[in-house]
């Protein structure tokens, strides 16, 4: 079974999405997904996401083999935006079906926590005063490390 | 001629996401083709080097030939 993942350029529904990948996996029983949105903060006009496309999308397919292999999947699916978004709109989406919901939770926020700390995009905000470049959090650092600590 | 990428804010440094460089180069070439503190940037351990797609393990052993493309990796976002 093949991960179904793809860098997107235009805005999407996450909802259709995932109704789509439920309905494409009938025999899993239980279907876990994440959705990352940018966040509406007062002073933040846009993100705009960039990535390498040489890397970009091997290093999530590399990601999604790497969560099949890990946990008894049914399905996996990711969608990641690229270039310019408005605070609300969504950025990224993870869904992960499986006979059993345990499996498709941490299935999803080991993926998320990949994505964020690991895949190849770098971000920018636009405020009023300009585009400031964000850098990596030491958050995003620790999330990862747990699953080298304690593998699921 | 040798593309080389910046990636993230290193391309706001560079003055553009791309440029184009002689064949062949190796890292000092690389080195001294950016101005002084574009290249303490891209020497610092944070910055990742790919020849073609390909991640360098140990990017001061760059060898890059004619038409090869050199991108310069700055830590992703996280946030």
């Amino acid at each position: 079974m093949a991960a179904d993942i793809r860098l997107l350029a235009e805005p999407f529904a996450p909802g259709a999405v995932t109704d789509a990948f439920a309905a494409a996996h009938p025999r899993a029983g239980g279907i876990a997904s994440f959705t990352g949105q940018v966040r509406a903060e007062d002073d933040v006009l846009a993100l705009e996401l960039s990535h390498y496309a040489p890397l970009t999308l091997p290093g999530m397919q590399a990601l999604g083999q790497e969560v099949l292999a890990r946990w008894p999947l049914a399905g996996l699916l990711i969608r990641h935006r690229t270039g310019l978004m408005r605070p609300g709109e969504p950025i990224v989406l993870v869904a992960a079906a499986a006979r059993h919901r345990r499996d498709a939770f941490q299935a999803a926020d080991y993926a998320m926590d990949h994505l964020k700390s690991d895949a190849w995009f770098w971000k920018r905000e636009q405020r009023a005063d300009g585009w400031h470049w964000i850098e990596p959090r030491e958050q995003d650092h620790a999330d990862l490390a747990r699953w080298r600590e304690s593998p699921a | 001629m040798i593309t080389l990428i910046f990636l993230g804010k290193l391309a706001d440094q560079a003055g553009g996401p791309a440029r184009e460089v002689p064949a062949p180069l190796d890292w000092a070439g690389l080195l001294g083709a950016l101005d002084t503190g574009l290249a303490a940037q891209v020497a610092s351990d944070r910055v990742r080097v790919a020849v073609n797609g390909a991640l360098l393990a140990d990017k001061t052993r760059l060898q890059a030939g004619e038409g090869d493309e050199v991108a310069l990796l700055p830590p992703v976002s996280g946030g």
